[in-house]
């Protein structure tokens, strides 16, 4: 690919950990030991630490970003930070650990590609880690760092590091997590900063990879599976009217490849009406290219004329893929009003849009036990499985196979909120 | 299987971006792009550009002018604007103090704030359901938790504790009358990032972005330019007594109400040697430069709760 280097790439990552088990310190240590934090924020924080009567800088306010969380010392809604080492750009979603937790770590997990879980050292795995556990594996999160923070507190002890290691093993294996996911362990102090970017003296038993080296060698999004060609179209480009003669015909249609690839004299279809084309030209703004792969947004233009609108998907002929009119999902509720299985909802799915309604529902899945439960109605924080009727037909692909198009959003239309996220089975 | 390599971070950056634009261009019936001539609207300019042609922009463009802005980033605005073919709307904050609905403190209060009236009447008198913006999460604690597709009441008022949740890449601009969105495509970059970004598409830039000679005071720690020529003619921000006018050699990291706005000293006169210096700066753009922000911890969160962008 012309415009791309192996060099250079981008990596989403969210971190997930109880109250005060060390998630902002260790953004805060990732973000400082990168030297991304700067002199005049540092002077911020540090007159902050100092008025709270704190000894030592607290890197945790760096990511406590509004105000009511600085008075109460909590994070309220997930906040993005940004690092670049120089060979990667990292964006961090920090979900706080308070009780609307589901919601805040399925809005982080929805966009990231790894996910650090973090584990006191002297609590060992509890109930919240395997709720974590079990949110990242749901929201389809590939590369899972299991970080065993606050070693310092049990004296850079192997064997208590080595029985947490056994323990979360365990019970990924019961859930059926440890063979589906790439996952990692690793100690550390985030508050000394030792094994994040620095590796101290404390721990001379492990000699396994730092954060940072993890991070830095972890796949970036879609390089790994088989995904297929995924191009919902966003936009249609028909600038009729212009003065250039030229574009009298030019029929160009927008959008972001959502997976797979595609090159210029490829057979396509376009769905939901199955008209059949070949791919005639792609372009890049004024780049003109012989193919393009997934996550580039370009214009495809198509050999026939064919009536196509925002909302339709264009997919490679002979692919395993048609529009559905019922879909069953694993739902997580975010709104504080209940889902009511009476009303009519707005669902999202790429970039088309159908009404929906509630065929059944399951059963809810208890995030801590792992339980299922007969159910009827579905509260903010619920996760539950559920079938939906669509008044239009949606093409989408399990959950499992492709995140972008097994995914949705449920919305309430008379206060157009996003009250529901969706995974299709 | 065969080994697939990712997007480079600036590729994957403008794809997002170019993304989020046509989501708005799909998704709104009346949206606007805010531009001022500042490098943040300039890079979607560009986003535009390639999300777009050989279209016309789905929205025309619009800045909101305090009357206090640098005659060259104006000048540059304006000449972009033309050079694009794209229609271009200017609501003015003197416009508002005239029909009393901002009221100054004194007259040497700074305008800054008062965009936002100007905004939501402009927003009310075209209609608007959207409004692109260039702000990034990087530039302030109270945007880290903006979303892409903020959603404002019919105040324009932001309610951090009460937020849209946003998953995946499914935006949701849906408002109802009167209500409005704000769309920030550049929301994942970082100052560094739009550097590389304006060097690798060569995006040309007003002038005061590069190092120049010019007229300063020293006033609370920071640069302060004096005696600067608005496009009236006027000179703003006058030297007060006892201080001494210095003449150095400085550049903008970022442009906007003359009071508000300070440079920083750089001999860097062209994008390279900025990024350079960006790789290597011990300040924020924000801290050094935003002479707003710094009254409190809090500040920009405060003024984006009453509209401010
Ligand atoms: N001793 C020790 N304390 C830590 C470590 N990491 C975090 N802490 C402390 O634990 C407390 C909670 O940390 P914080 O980062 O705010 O946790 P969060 O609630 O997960 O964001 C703070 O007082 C930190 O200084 C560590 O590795 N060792
Ligand atoms: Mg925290």
């Amino acid at each position: 690919m012309s415009n791309t280097t192996h060099n250079d790439s981008l990596l989403r990552f969210m971190t997930c950990g109880s109250v005060d088990d060390g998630k902002s310190t260790l953004i805060g240590r990732l973000l400082f030991d990168t030297k991304t934090i700067l002199a005049d924020t540092l002077t911020q924080i540090s007159n902050t630490s100092k008025k709270r009567g704190m000894e030592a800088v607290d890197l945790s306010l760096l990511t406590d970003g509004l105000q009511a969380e600085r008075e109460q010392g909590i994070t309220i809604d997930v906040a993005y930070r940004y690092f670049s080492t120089g060979t990667r750009k990292y964006i961090i979603a920090d979900a706080p650990g308070h009780e609307q937790y589901t919601r805040n770590m399925v809005t982080a997990a929805s966009t990231a590609n790894l996910a650090i879980i973090l584990i006191d050292a002297r609590r060992g795995v509890l109930t919240q880690t395997r709720r974590h556990s079990y949110l990242a594996h749901l929201v389809g999160i590939q590369h899972i760092v299991v970080a065993v923070n606050k070693m310092d507190l049990v004296n850079y002890d192997q064997a208590a590091y080595d029985k947490i290691c056994a323990d979360y093993l365990t019970f990924a294996n019961e859930i059926g997590f440890a063979q589906a996911r790439d996952i990692k362990f690793l100690p550390m102090s985030a508050l000394a900063g030792d094994m994040l970017v620095d590796r101290l003296e404390n721990m001379p038993w492990y000699t396994g990879e730092t954060l940072l080296e993890i991070l830095e060698s972890a796949p970036a999004a879609h390089t790994e599976g088989n995904e297929e060609f995924r191009f919902p179209v966003q936009f249609v480009c028909r600038p009729h009217a212009s003065a250039d003669a030229d574009l009298h015909d030019f029929r160009g249609f927008m959008g972001r490849i959502e997976s797979g690839n595609i090159a210029v004299g490829d057979a396509v279809t376009v769905l939901p009406n199955g008209y059949q084309s070949k791919v005639k030209a792609i372009q890049l703004g004024e780049a003109q290219l012989q193919s393009a792969q997934t996550e580039q947004s370009v214009t495809l233009l198509l050999e026939d004329e064919i009536d196509t609108s925002r909302g339709d998907m264009i997919v490679k002929t002979g692919s395993n893929i048609a529009p559905v009119k019922q879909i069953e999902a694993f739902v997580c509720w975010l709104s504080e009003t209940p889902l009511s299985p009476a009303r009519t909802y707005v669902i999202r799915h790429t970039s088309r849009e159908s009404k929906a309604k509630v065929g059944a529902i399951a059963y809810k899945v208890d995030v801590n036990t792992l339980e299922q439960q007969a159910t009827t109605d579905l509260k903010m924080n619920d996760i539950a499985r559920i079938t939906f009727k669509l008044a239009q037909p949606l093409m989408v692909d399990s959950y499992n196979t492709n995140r972008a198009t097994g995914a949705f959003i449920v919305i309430d239309e008379s206060t157009n909120n996003t009250v529901g996220a969706g995974m299709i089975v | 299987m065969t080994i697939k390599q990712p997007l480079s971070h600036l590729d994957w950056l403008e794809s997002e971006a170019i993304y989020i634009l046509r989501e708005v261009a799909g998704q709104c019936s009346n949206p606007v792009l805010l531009f001022s001539g500042g490098k943040d609207s300039l890079c979607i300019l560009r986003l535009a550009e390639k999300a777009f042609r050989p279209g016309k922009f789905p929205f025309p463009l619009m800045h909101i002018d305090t009357g206090h802005n640098y005659k060259e980033v104006i000048a540059f605005r304006d000449q972009r604007a033309a050079e694009l073919g794209e229609r271009l709307i200017v609501r003015s904050v003197e416009d508002s103090m005239k029909r009393g609905t901002v009221v100054l403190k004194s007259a040497d209060e700074s305008r800054n704030k008062h965009q936002s009236v100007t905004l939501l009447e402009a927003i009310e008198e075209f209609g608007f359901d959207c409004c692109i913006g260039g702000a990034r999460r990087d530039e302030e604690k109270a945007r880290a938790k903006e979303r892409i597709m903020s959603f404002r009441d019919e105040f324009g008022q932001w309610d951090p504790k009460n937020q849209r949740p946003e998953l995946w890449n499914l935006y949701n601009a849906r408002s109802h009358k009167g209500e409005n969105i704000r769309a920030f495509p550049i929301s994942n970059w970082t100052e560094m990032d739009v550097w590389q970004y304006i060097e690798r598409e060569n995006l040309a830039l007003p002038s005061i972005y590069f190092a120049h000679q010019r007229d300063v005071v020293m006033r609370g720690g920071s640069i302060v330019p004096v005696n600067v020529p608005l496009v009236s003619g006027e000179l703003t921000n006058p030297v007060k007594a006892g201080e001494e006018i210095i003449n150095m050699q400085v550049r903008f990291r970022t442009v906007g109400d003359i009071s508000c706005t300070a440079p920083v000293i750089s001999d860097a006169d062209n994008v390279s040697k900025i990024v350079l210096e960006t790789a290597t700066s011990t300040i924020t753009e924000r801290g050094a430069t935003r002479l707003d922000d710094q009254t409190s911890d809090a500040s920009m969160e405060q003024r984006k709760k009453e509209g401010y962008f």
